[in-house]
């Protein structure tokens, strides 16, 4: 009789399925998984290194191009951090707008995970529906910040401008004219609020769409029931955060629990699966999805009626304005101060987290009575989540790989860093 | 801003009487430094005892406490030509490789835990200051909470603290064959070496970097009179 020996396969870095540049070292025992060695760093870039080198506000553009599929939240998590520090707080428009923006960036996050999570399992339909509507939060960003990802948009002490009065409008071109044109640019004819309120009305009929092609379809539930069962025990355990450990049972959201911004004035319920499986996560992140739209109901009609300033008002954080600056000597100052060397943060060390759509987001920051931060260290959940990949693919097939690769909603810039 | 509280330190020191804690509270956080001898022992009680339950450890990571408080610009004149500016700094992005020296000061190097109960909605940092006779060593905490496995590493790859106790210590995110712990405040910001392809070679070879070293924005302390009050404060509380 031959001798039956375990197959050694690597998957990656150039994969579809790996979701950006995961290395998979794969022992398998015919088809089942016996062990599972995730090589990552191939997008390390040092962006911690990189943070201390500069002063405070250059590095929030850094904080986009972390978790690239929702920037705004981790921009958030950075400027509370330094908030936290200097002592400010952010007026209390600013507050509500960070958190629709949060709940848009959640939106964004889970329309991609959906999308290649179900295309990984095979199911493509799903994919371009949601890129659909995600390509409407990416319009969402670039009225307010002008760029469809990479926001840059919060700041310690505020945001860094007000909503525009004005959405942008499709023009005609050759393949949009009359009818379609007109049909394209419905819900842009008012402001931007306007714009995301009829989004956001709109949205939950969206995810029940999705919902019909994936709840109780046989091939994806096939593929998802009982596929990576985390208990919550070994959730807790893993450092798991976000619907990783919702999944299974735990009923733990920042949002609600550590409050911050304007969380606490919102009504919202939290999802929370049962088996804790591909399955139930799936329930809660589609769930999460039609939470976040009532939370962006209830942001707007509270924008709509407050106006204020969306900036804390103090020179040595926030740049004066355009017309201050070249009348009155001292703002001139201040600007030129802020944009050559910046602000100078109060010693200490504090540890700010947000709930992030993967999960636990956290901010580490070390100051040394300087303009740049001593010590800055960026907690990722995809981090903790991917330690645990071994654990949870142990057993079993390789194709269940790909649907817990999927379930975990990896990106490797924030993994990597 | 987070309206939960702390309401720590008390607890702490009555747990905790014969294991030589240094427990600092403000109203940033609760802030405790653990010797490395009772570093593991800590961690478990924290973990296990009815009153902390810090059942989830969120992140560990090294700090290299290297020029700490060392400021990039001094002004110690003005005359007729301008302010002196006298820039001695070893700062990162202020030497290549060849010029860097490994520098001992005591207390250099910490590792870091952010702990948190989800029972009593609680947060913790623990700090623990690695020795250093010739290796920097930490016991691993993988015993008590399993999830800390690659942060260890991480802290291991960029900082070169070595847990024992850790099952698997090897670098994560850095290229493979890496020399050097890049996150050291003695390693240079433009790295050691770069790569390119080789187009006679046919295939990808390293080089040493052939960019200079340079800081845009030199680092500049200043103790703000605004905050002496508020950290005054803060110290109170």
């Amino acid at each position: 009789m031959s001798e039956i020996k375990n197959y050694t396969m690597n998957f990656g870095p150039q994969h579809p399925a790996a979701h950006g540049v995961l290395r998979l070292i794969l022992e398998l025992d015919g088809e089942v998984v016996e062990h599972a060695d995730p090589h990552v760093g191939l997008l390390h870039r040092g962006t911690e290194k990189l943070a201390e080198s500069k002063p405070f506000n250059q590095s929030i553009g850094y904080m986009d191009r972390l978790d690239y599929v929702s920037m705004m939240c981790n921009e958030h998590a950075y400027v509370r951090a330094i908030e936290q520090l200097l002592g400010i707080e952010a007026p209390i428009r600013a507050q509500y707008i960070r958190t629709m923006f949060d709940e848009i960036t959640r939106i964004r996050n889970h329309l991609m995970w959906i999308g290649t999570h179900g295309l990984d399992l095979g199911a493509m339909a799903l994919f371009l529906y949601a890129f659909r509507e995600r390509e409407m939060c990416m319009d969402m960003y670039e009225a307010v910040s002008g760029a469809r990802m990479h926001a840059t948009y919060y700041r310690p002490g505020g945001v860094y401008r007000d909503l525009p009065d004005y959405m942008p409008q499709y023009a005609e071109s050759k393949w949009t004219k009359g009818k379609d044109l007109a049909m394209v640019n419905e819900w842009r004819e008012g402001s931007l609020l306007d714009f995301i309120e009829a989004f956001a009305k709109d949205f939950p009929s969206k995810v029940d769409e999705y919902r019909t092609l994936l709840q109780d379809n046989r091939i994806w539930k096939q593929r998802t029931v009982g596929i990576g069962v985390v208990s919550p025990e070994q959730a807790k355990a893993w450092g798991f955060t976000g619907p990783m450990l919702r999944g299974s049972g735990v009923a733990w959201d920042l949002r609600k629990k550590q409050t911050y911004a304007a969380y606490d004035k919102v009504d919202f319920d939290i999802p929370v699966g049962v088996n804790g499986d591909c399955y139930d996560r799936f329930l809660v992140r589609m769930e999460e999805m039609t939470q976040s739209a009532r939370i962006i109901r209830q942001c707007v009609e509270w924008l709509k009626n407050n106006p204020g300033p969306v900036m804390v008002d103090e020179y040595k954080v926030a740049p004066p304005s355009r017309e201050m600056m070249k009348e009155d000597m001292e703002s001139m100052i201040h600007h030129f101060k802020l944009f050559t060397e910046g602000y100078t943060v109060p010693a200490g060390e504090v540890y700010a987290a947000v709930e992030a759509p993967k999960g636990e987001f956290g901010v580490y920051l070390i100051s040394d009575d300087s303009n740049k931060p001593f010590r800055m260290k960026l907690r990722a959940p995809g981090f903790a989540h991917l330690s645990a990949m071994n654990d949870m693919v142990k057993g079993h097939m390789l194709a269940d790989v790909v649907a817990v690769i999927g379930t975990m909603d990896i990106v490797f810039g924030e993994i990597d860093r | 801003m987070s309206n939960f509280k702390f309401k720590l330190t008390k607890e702490l020191t009555e747990h905790f009487a014969d294991s030589n804690l240094e427990i600092t509270e403000t109203n940033l956080g609760v802030v405790c430094t653990v010797p490395s001898e009772a570093w593991v022992e800590v961690a478990k009680k924290l973990r296990d005892d009815e009153a902390f339950q810090f059942e989830l450890c969120i992140d560990v990571c090294g700090v290299d406490y290297l020029t700490y408080g060392e400021a990039e610009w001094q002004t110690d004149g003005v005359s007729s030509t301008g302010f002196s500016r006298g820039i001695k700094s070893k700062g990162p992005g202020r030497f290549s490789w060849e010029e860097r020296r490994e520098e001992s000061m005591p207390n250099r190097f910490a590792v870091v835990a952010q702990l948190l109960s989800i029972k009593h909605n609680r947060r913790l940092t623990i700090k623990c200051f690695a020795p250093d006779e010739g290796m920097l060593m930490v016991s691993s905490l993988v015993d008590v909470w399993p999830g800390v496995n690659w942060f260890e590493r991480e802290a291991f790859d960029l900082y070169g603290i070595i847990f024992k106790g850790h099952p698997d210590l090897r670098r994560i995110l850095t290229d493979y064959g890496f020399i050097g712990h890049p996150f050291r405040k003695d390693f240079p910001l433009i790295g050691n070496v770069e790569v390119t392809y080789d187009e006679e070679k046919q295939r990808v070879v390293y080089q040493p970097v052939s960019i200079e070293p340079r800081v845009l924005v030199p680092k500049t302390i200043r103790r703000d009179s605004r905050y002496v009050e508020q950290v005054n404060d803060r110290e109170a509380s």
